[in-house]
Order: C-alpha cells, then sequence, then structure tokens
C-alpha cells in the first residue's frame, strides 16, 4: 500500500479499485445499528485545515472516528498558525504529538508535498489550493461504479471552472487510471489549453456543452465562483449560466440513465438549475454519503488495517 | 606589494605560458622575489563580471551583506559585481548607492559597482535622481527596478531619454504585471498538472518587444535582464538586426534548468522569471553562443531559510549563484574559454563602460584575473558556500571545473581555492 495520498496520481489501477472495494465494505457498515470499527484504536489522526471547510472536515472527521481513531481538529484559526507559526514548525508539533496521520487541507498548491517532508506519519491530502482533491475523487467514483455499475468505457463531463478547480484535476487522473473517458467542458478562459498533455493524453476538451450532453453517462458540475467575473474569465453570471449552466432542458439532452454530480458547494441557478439539483438523476446528496466510506477506506489502507 | 608569476598558464584559448603580476598590473617580467603560482594545466580568464546581483545590504543582512557576498563573488571568480537596487531602504539616491560602493570598498574582495532604481521607491511612479546617483562617487551607470518592471511605458520612454545625459543605461525587469498576478511558474503542462498559477512567456516577450521599440524611438540604450524563453531570444534577434542598441543577459540556472523541477514543490526552484522549458533552454543557449544574448548574469539572489522553507506559493523567487556560475556555464558551453571570456568578463565590463576588468590580460593592463581548473569536478555542497544563505538549487549536482585564484588588481582574494580573507 502506498504511504500518503498527495494525489490522485498517487495511484495505480490495483490500489483506486482496492480502495473502492473497501469503502463499499465501510458503506455496508453504515447500514448497521453500531457503525463503528475497532480496526485504528490507539491511533491518531489530526485533521489539519488552513481553509474553512465544514463538510470535508466532518466527512473525515467521522471516517476516522467510525474507525476509532482519536481525532485531532487543528484548525488554523485562533491557533499557532495566526499567529505566524510555519507549516515546518507545525508540522514537527504534530511529529512530537504522534500523529499517525494528517489531513491537510491548504489554500497553498503543493502544501501536502512539502508536509511529508517533515513528518513521519501519512499524509492525505484533502484539497491544496488549485491542485487536487483526490478523496473527492474517490467518492465521485465510487458513486459513478455504484450507480452505474462500471467505470471501464464510461464516459464523464466535468464542466466548468478546470482552470481553478482541484476536484477536476483529481478526477481526470483518477478516473483515467480506471478506464473512464474524460471531457473538460467549459470556456477557453477556463480550461488550460495543455489540460490534457498536463493530466492524461486520452482526454478531451469542447467548448460546447449541448453537443457534448447525448454522449455522456455522467455529468459532473463544478462550482464557479462569481468574483471569477471580476476577472474577466466570462462576462456575467447570466451568460455563463445560459452557456454552461445545467437546466432542465439541459438534462433532457442527457441519455435517460446518465447522471449529474457535482462536488458542492453548490450556486444554485449559477451552474446548475434547483429542478437539477433535486432531481432523482442528481446524486449530490449520496456524494456526501459517500465520503465518509472513502475515506475511511483511505484511512484503514493508509493506516495498515487489514482487509 | 607582492608579486606573482603564474607558471604555464593558458590565457583563455592561448597556448600555455607563464605570466607575471607586477604591482598589480599584467608584466612580461617577473622580479625574483614573485611568488612562484604553478599553473600548469590551469586556465586564466580576466576576471568575471556580473551585472546582476542581489547583496541584500542595507535591510536584509540577514541574507547577505555586502561583505559575504563579495566573498561568494570573489570564490566565483568575480572581480566585480553590480549590486541590484532592490534593498531597504532602495538603492534610489546617491546617499543609499555611495553606502553600498563604500562597503563594498571596505570589503575590498571584489568591485561593488551600484546599480540605481529607475524608479522612486521601485515604486513605478516617479523617476528617482538618476542624475545625482550618476554623479556620486558611486558613479552610476546602469539603472534597474529589478525584480519590478518599469511597466508604465511613458515612465520608461522617460527613463531611456534621461539616461541619454550621461550615457546611463536601463535595464529592464521585463515582466507585464498585469499577465503575471499571483503567477507562480512558467505557464505550462506543469504548471497545469501542479496546480501554480502560470507565468506565461508572453508577459516577458511583450515587455522586450514595448522596450527595445521606445528605445529605437529615443535612441538610447536597453539591457534586458535574465531572459528566459525562446519567444524572447527572437525579438532580440530582430531588433539588434535592425540595429538598436540593445544588450541582454541570461542567468545560469535558465540555461540548465526546467520547469519540470517544480513538481517537487520544493522552492529552491521558485525564480522569477520561472525556470522554463526544455525548448527555451535550448533557444537560450543557442543565443549565448550566437551573441543575441550577450553576457551570463548570476541574478544571485540570497533569501534566508525561512523565506524557502515553507510552501512554494509563500517562498520569495530567486536562487544564489556567484559561486556556481563558471561551473554552470562551463557545463553548458563546454571548454570554449574564449567565449566564455567575452560572455562572462568582457561583455558585461563593456556594456557597464567599466574599465579595467574585462580585458584582454594584455601587458599593462589591471590584473584582475580568474585562475580556474577545468579538470577538476565538484559536487555542491550547500552548507560549503560563502553566501550567507543556503538557496542554491544544485545542492548534490556536480559541476565541472574549479575556481583556484582570483586576483583584483594584483591582490588575491582568492588562493588555492580558499578566500584569502
Amino acid at each position: 500500500m502506498i504511504k500518503h495520498l498527495r494525489s490522485a496520481a498517487d495511484l495505480d489501477a490495483a490500489t483506486a479499485t482496492l480502495i473502492l472495494d473497501t469503502a463499499g465494505e465501510m458503506a455496508a457498515l453504515a447500514g448497521r445499528e453500531v457503525k463503528k470499527l475497532p480496526t485504528l484504536r490507539g491511533r491518531t489522526v489530526v485533521n489539519l485545515f488552513y481553509e474553512d471547510s465544514t463538510r470535508t472536515r466532518i466527512s473525515f472527521e467521522a471516517a476516522a472516528k467510525r474507525l476509532s481513531a482519536d481525532v485531532i481538529n487543528f484548525s488554523a484559526k485562533g491557533s499557532s498558525v495566526s499567529k505566524g507559526e510555519s507549516l515546518k514548525d507545525t508540522a514537527l508539533t504534530l511529529q512530537a504529538m504522534g500523529a499517525d496521520a494528517v489531513v491537510i487541507r491548504h489554500p497553498a498548491s503543493g502544501a501536502p508535498h512539502r508536509l511529508a517532508a517533515w513528518v513521519d506519519g501519512s499524509v492525505v491530502n484533502a484539497g491544496d489550493g488549485t491542485h487536487e482533491h483526490p478523496t473527492q475523487a474517490l467518492l465521485d467514483a465510487y458513486t459513478m461504479r455504484s450507480r452505474l455499475g462500471r467505470l471501464d468505457g464510461l464516459r464523464v463531463a466535468i464542466v466548468g471552472d478546470v482552470l481553478h478547480s482541484r476536484v477536476a484535476r483529481s478526477n481526470v487522473l483518477l478516473l483515467t487510471t480506471l478506464g473512464a473517458q474524460v471531457t473538460l467542458v467549459g470556456p477557453p478562459t477556463l480550461i488550460p489549453v495543455d489540460i490534457a498533455a498536463a493530466l492524461s493524453p486520452s482526454t478531451k476538451v469542447s467548448y460546447d456543452l449541448d453537443s457534448v450532453l447525448p454522449d455522456m453517462d455522467v455529468v459532473m458540475m463544478l462550482r464557479v465562483q462569481t468574483e471569477r467575473m471580476q476577472d474577466s474569465y466570462f462576462p456575467s453570471a447570466r451568460e455563463y449560466s445560459r452557456r454552461y449552466g445545467l437546466d432542465l432542458a439541459r438534462m433532457r439532452k442527457m441519455p435517460e440513465h446518465a447522471i449529474v454530480m457535482h462536488p458542492g458547494p453548490m450556486n444554485r441557478g449559477m451552474e446548475i438549475a434547483p429542478e437539477v439539483a433535486d432531481s432523482s438523476r442528481s446524486t449530490i446528496v449520496e456524494q456526501v454519503a459517500n465520503g465518509v466510506s472513502a475515506r475511511m477506506a483511505v484511512l484503514y489502507l493508509l493506516l495498515g488495517g487489514k482487509a | 606589494m607582492t608579486s606573482y608569476l603564474l607558471r604555464g598558464v593558458s590565457v583563455a584559448a592561448a597556448p600555455a605560458r607563464d605570466l607575471a603580476i607586477v604591482d598589480g598590473r599584467i608584466s612580461d617580467e617577473a622580479p625574483s622575489d614573485a611568488q612562484i603560482i604553478d599553473a600548469s594545466g590551469l586556465v586564466a580568464l580576466p576576471g568575471l563580471v556580473d551585472l546582476h546581483t542581489h547583496l541584500r545590504e542595507p535591510g536584509r543582512e540577514d541574507a547577505e551583506t555586502v561583505e559575504t557576498g563579495s566573498r561568494a563573488a570573489a570564490l566565483g571568480g568575480y572581480t566585480a559585481v553590480f549590486a541590484m537596487a532592490n534593498t531597504s531602504p532602495v538603492a534610489d539616491t546617491a546617499g543609499v548607492v555611495e553606502q553600498v560602493w563604500r562597503l563594498g570598498r571596505e570589503a575590498g574582495l571584489v568591485d561593488v559597482q551600484p546599480i540605481g532604481a529607475v524608479t522612486v521607491g521601485l515604486a513605478g511612479k516617479q523617476l528617482a535622481e538618476l542624475g545625482a546617483m550618476a554623479t556620486s562617487a558611486a558613479g552610476v551607470r546602469i539603472f534597474s527596478d529589478d525584480g519590478h518592471c518599469v511597466a508604465d511605458p511613458r515612465l520608461m520612454r522617460r527613463a531611456l531619454e534621461y539616461v541619454k545625459a550621461f550615457d546611463g543605461i536601463i535595464a529592464q525587469h521585463a515582466e507585464e504585471p498585469r499577465l503575471t498576478e499571483g503567477a507562480q511558474m512558467h505557464e505550462g503542462e506543469v504548471s497545469t498538472r501542479l496546480g501554480l498559477t502560470g507565468w506565461p512567456a508572453v508577459a516577458e516577450e511583450a515587455i522586450i518587444a514595448r522596450d527595445v521599440l521606445l528605445t529605437e524611438h529615443v535612441g538610447s540604450r536597453l539591457h534586458v535582464c535574465h531572459v528566459s524563453t525562446a519567444g524572447s531570444v527572437e525579438v532580440l534577434r530582430q531588433a539588434k538586426a535592425r540595429g538598436v542598441r540593445v544588450t541582454a543577459e541570461v542567468t545560469p540556472h535558465h540555461l540548465l534548468l526546467t520547469d519540470e523541477l517544480a513538481a517537487s514543490y520544493d522552492p529552491v526552484y521558485k525564480v522569477n522569471p520561472p525556470l522554463r522549458t526544455a525548448k527555451d533552454v535550448h533557444a537560450l543557449r543557442e543565443a549565448l553562443v550566437e551573441g543575441v544574448i550577450d553576457i551570463v548574469a548570476t541574478d544571485h539572489a540570497p533569501h534566508a531559510v525561512e523565506d524557502k522553507e515553507c510552501e512554494w506559493a509563500y517562498a520569495r523567487p530567486g536562487m544564489v549563484g556567484l559561486e556556481t556560475a563558471l561551473p554552470v556555464v562551463l557545463s553548458v558551453l563546454g571548454e570554449q574559454w574564449d567565449l566564455i571570456a567575452e560572455r562572462m568578463s568582457r561583455a558585461p565590463a563593456r556594456i557597464a563602460g567599466l574599465t579595467g576588468h574585462g580585458t584582454g590580460l594584455a601587458v599593462g593592463d589591471p590584473a584582475n584575473i580568474t585562475l580556474v581548473d577545468p579538470s577538476a569536478r565538484r559536487v555542491v555542497d550547500p552548507s560549503e558556500l560563502a553566501s550567507r544563505s543556503r538557496n542554491t538549487p544544485y545542492a548534490g549536482t556536480t559541476l565541472p571545473g574549479r575556481i583556484v585564484a582570483t586576483f583584483l588588481r594584483g591582490e588575491p582574494t582568492v588562493l588555492d581555492g580558499k578566500a584569502v580573507k
């Protein structure tokens, strides 16, 4: 098993599949009255969060606790970090406290790579800057596999602000590793021209959402921040929504079986219409539930749990 | 004053001969009490001249001082360095440039020539008192806001025009700031993969293109700092063919390293302009050989440990380079000694109007000499650097060539590879 999960590129097909299979076993537990496993008793998992992210932090916390690990939540606000402590000094502190795994969310791309050089325990990337969010990709892949039965050969569109999206990068890497065909869709200002060369040569790019939808099994909508408008990535929220938002009319162009995903938090009415978000084809709530199972699987396997 | 006899030395590419140093000058005859240095197999170059050094004093003496930077320069074979203006306070007045100049004289290891800021506080709003700096004891001829681009075209035009009165030259840090907001590394495949904001090549090329046109328009002189892209080389090639008075420099690191190194997220590889692609490296090497790029300049940029031992985005850009410049250039160009002497000593001295340096080492010339052992190999160990900072990208790399001795006007500043003081 690998030691760290810094990037979805750390996972080969066999390892990724093992994580998804393990997540399936973890999900089965969630239906039981006692949801807890004793596997990580006595082990310490630190949630080191430099960005506010209640949903991801709670998901990791629930995952670690269901595996009976001791969980320490270390948030940058109101801590030594807000007094100017460096990442390295924080790392050495966590190291001295005997952290077996550090789950890190950080606004700077590559912070988990730096952290891994300074601690002995496992490092799990819970989102770093505009780089990656590998556990999000795992829970997304898990959700696709549960709904559609397979990943190999699946056609997946990822729509929106690919340039700034850590979710998109991790999904392209992981889905390609698992045999899916990814198409990135958005305005040219938000899709790096060399994205396929950078991540995976089989990745396709389209600037026209309508032409892509009829061929997709999965349409994943990314959150688009309205402040991108100030930076001229697109002229207005309305124009973005008209060209790249998923509304009911567009959803009807998708094949019957195709699903709609979103990593959250959503801008209802911007990239996704409320009727679409709340439709039976939307997996948005399921994704949250699957997040706990996927993160349990990651912690369990990284910390050497026996299957 | 001690006389020296360098026995069996090869001057640049010429056959081995004896070279005498008497009363600070090169002589054809050594007195009987001259100290003899066995220089067989060694190469003598005119003392190297660096047009782009950050000495950090005043302001960041924890990263470098004029004295420690001078020692690093001497050990790297330099006899003159030009100290960039982005100190604290900024070298934008006669007072500050004279202070740096005086500190250099007191250290006495290399000739420290201050560069003056183009604009007050490097803010890009108002011309600094360029004339006062030019007529100060420091005798400033090169002006630069390095670290910042003089982005305002009207201000750049005025600066280029104004310095004609005292044969000054504007050294431009070519970076269109609106195209590099938040930029962390070269914009391309690697930045896309790493999720680091890109610094597009066009941000450099657009400013160089504009500036050569402005220079032509007002009939002045432009020097382009740290050229880093293949596209910039093309712009310079065309400008030179038209006869524009433009010169350009490339750093050792842009001749050797590529953006792939950022994949480690280790900020020791973070530098401005950023490391580019293998294609750019190739074009820069060709341009240096051809003369489209006139000189190698180090952009020696020392930084304190805490400014590099952190997240990539929070780290300061820059690499130390004085002590590794010649070995890197030697590894890139091979033993083309006359070309190396031209690009690292004669041409920089000529661009700066610096007399006594970059000579042909003829009898009577001031004895500013670098003695190199081309057969030596060295593994770079950051802890051995004389610079106060450790941010070298070459840690653990084996590089050819060793500086055996450096003479500043006949006085050894380095002997047997060690600093004399």
